[in-house]
């Protein structure tokens, strides 16, 4: 068990302790901040990229501040709200979406020196800690936690507008992300196991230098995090919350001026943080290869570079992928992904104990390749049945 | 120092939620007082090393069950304030009084006097030099392994319960208007309402 917890808080707190905690705030927040103008901007580039047109370039060097130039213009926007809007929880909503981004970034290593028996740790101004904001015992939990509190944003936004189509929008949202955290949770559990420990820097040197959990739990989690992670996210193909088609604009319909901004900030925001988490709990964090020059350097480099492909896999998906129907998303989400990840996770846990009282390892995968196909099996014979149930009660109508 | 001001403030943000809930006319402003109790709670066990409960706390309570008394609101719009006048059982409330005066008296007791369990409500203290998951999860999986496997069946009856429930009125009434909305391939064709009065289909399927 790898009990983890930042050394510079474990010794005597003086002022430069204070200071350094004071500094890593700063920071974190500033890296969230300009990370996600820039992930407006790079979303919007390849977004036009990917439709053979060529996106904003007005504003600075190959467009770059164009989010600056729109959030200049709609911080002098008139700031409505709707007569029968709820006033107080109308305006509290939208940072209700983005605290929570906060929060989960502040748990992420960003940098660190993961090399073997270094676990993370490098020294500033002669104090020994880890480059990330906090580093609590259970940090894993903090994330689903946060995840959790998500939905008080779009949920309140969409019922303290007083408008139909908002308050649509957020019961879908609130129900979509509801069943997908389930989903996300049980694949974090697969991590977990793996690892030994909760706290995300444990994970990271469990992880270091190659034995990813991307391979070391097989794939699947990975595969149902990515995709859990989307639908929590509300970005497409699971944009069904803010469908222009259907809901207007879905939560945000009735927002405008800087509080639409705000929304419009937290998703990106959102979409950074999400793939900062997946860097950590599959992609080994900022652990990697050293090559010359101080070994936090590179744990910085390799993690920007893993996030940096997640980030353009959610603005691949938003380009490439039609958005899923109601029914089809809650048919992945309860009959599909959750089945799969607990299926899964038993998987993990037969070979774990095989391991440990020293069974054959592929006799252990294989029972439990057949144990697993065979529930599966069950489960379709268990719908097929309920489908005919339903129609056989159709037809005596 | 330190500890009591944090014991202070989310004693105090509890306290103030736990009023909002009682006292605000709007169910969804209570339900959103309740969030604040929940989370002074889960700083209070913060402040006693008890991580994982807050966690917990904050994951169960704040991030699915408020958001289930949320989303029930929302759904049945009753996010109005409610007539107070006419009592809905006689004599509710002068014995919801009573029950709330006993209980709290109870815990009084338990908390101050410690004469009805011979101990103090605090049992043993969180071991800091292991993480509370291990504590709670070895716990949970030797002493109390029995109550732990009663309470999942009271959750796996409660599911089913629920299931049973929700679809006794299908296809015809209720469930219908869900339905309705889910294509062909899947559930089949959705009944009409039209052509069958919902007495009959009611009938029919029993």
């Amino acid at each position: 068990m790898i009990f983890a917890g930042d050394p510079l808080l474990s010794g005597h707190i003086d002022l430069a302790v204070v200071a350094i905690v004071v500094l890593k705030t700063v920071l974190t927040f500033a890296l969230l901040l300009v990370g996600t103008m820039f992930m407006v901007w790079f979303e919007r580039k390849v977004v036009g990229d990917l439709q053979n047109r060529i996106g904003p370039n007005r504003a600075g060097p190959f467009g770059l501040l164009q989010t600056l130039a729109d959030g200049v213009k709609v911080f002098f926007k008139e700031d409505l709200i709707p007569e029968q809007a709820d006033r107080v929880i109308f305006k509290y909503a939208p940072l209700l979406s983005m605290v929570p981004a906060f929060i989960t970034f502040a748990v992420v290593p960003i940098a660190g020196d993961f090399r073997h028996g270094h676990s993370g740790v490098v020294s500033i101004f002669g104090h020994r800690t880890l480059l990330q904001l906090a580093d609590p015992p259970i940090g894993v939990l903090l994330v689903l936690a946060m995840s959790s509190i998500a939905v008080y944003g779009v949920m309140l936004a969409g019922w303290s507008s007083g408008s139909k189509y908002p308050l649509l929008g957020s019961v879908r949202a609130s129900a979509q992300m509801v069943s997908y955290e389930a989903a996300l949770g049980l694949s974090v559990v697969a991590v977990v196991l793996v690892s030994g420990t909760l706290s995300t820097s444990g994970i990271v040197s469990a992880q270091a230098p190659w034995k990813w959990n991307l391979w070391v739990t097989g794939v699947v989690p990975f595969v149902i995090f990515l995709i859990s992670g989307t639908a929590e996210l509300n970005r497409p193909p699971f944009d069904l919350v803010e469908a222009e088609q259907e809901l207007v604009g879905g939560y945000q319909t009735e927002y405008s001026g800087i509080r639409f901004a705000l929304f419009y900030l937290a998703e990106f925001m959102n979409t950074i943080t999400m793939s900062a988490i997946i860097v950590t709990l599959f992609l080994g964090g900022p652990s990697g290869p050293v090559i010359l020059g101080p070994a936090w350097i590179w744990g910085l480099i390799w993690f920007l570079l893993k996030l940096l492909i997640f980030l353009f896999v959610f603005v691949w998906f938003r380009a490439t992928l039609p958005r899923f129907r109601y029914d089809q998303l809650m048919d992945l989400g309860w009959k599909a992904l959750i089945p799969l990840s607990l299926g899964w996770l038993l998987l993990l846990t037969a070979v774990r104990v095989g391991d440990v009282e020293g069974w054959n390892p592929f006799l252990v995968t294989m029972v439990g390749a057949v144990v697993l196909v065979a529930a599966y099996g069950l489960l379709v014979l268990a719908m097929r049945a309920a489908r005919r149930n339903r129609q056989l009660a159709e037809e005596l109508l | 120092m330190v500890p009591i001001i944090v014991f202070v403030v989310a004693a105090a943000i509890c306290v103030a939620g736990a009023l909002g809930v009682v006292l605000n006319r709007n169910p969804v402003h209570s339900a959103l007082s309740l969030v604040a109790t929940l989370f002074g709670v889960a700083v209070l066990f913060i402040a006693q090393d008890a991580q994982f409960l807050a966690a917990v706390q904050v994951i169960v309570y704040a991030g699915a069950i408020v958001v289930l008394f949320l989303f029930v609101i929302m759904l049945l719009g009753v996010d109005r304030a409610e007539n107070l006048e006419s009592e809905p059982l006689t004599g509710q409330r002068p014995a919801a009084l009573v029950a709330g005066l006993l209980i709290g008296g109870g815990l009084i007791a338990v908390l101050v006097a410690s004469t009805i369990t011979g101990k103090h409500s605090s049992g043993a203290k969180v071991d800091p030099a292991q993480a509370n998951v291990n504590q709670i999860g070895r716990l949970l999986f030797t002493d109390h392994l029995w109550a732990f496997e009663i309470t999942s069946v009271l959750l796996v009856i409660a599911v089913v319960g629920a299931v049973v429930l929700a679809r006794r009125g299908a296809p015809g009434s209720g469930a219908d208007a869900v339905d309705a909305g889910i294509p062909a391939d899947d559930f089949g064709e959705p009944a009409s309402p039209d052509t069958v009065p919902p007495n009959d289909v009611e009938e029919t399927v029993r």
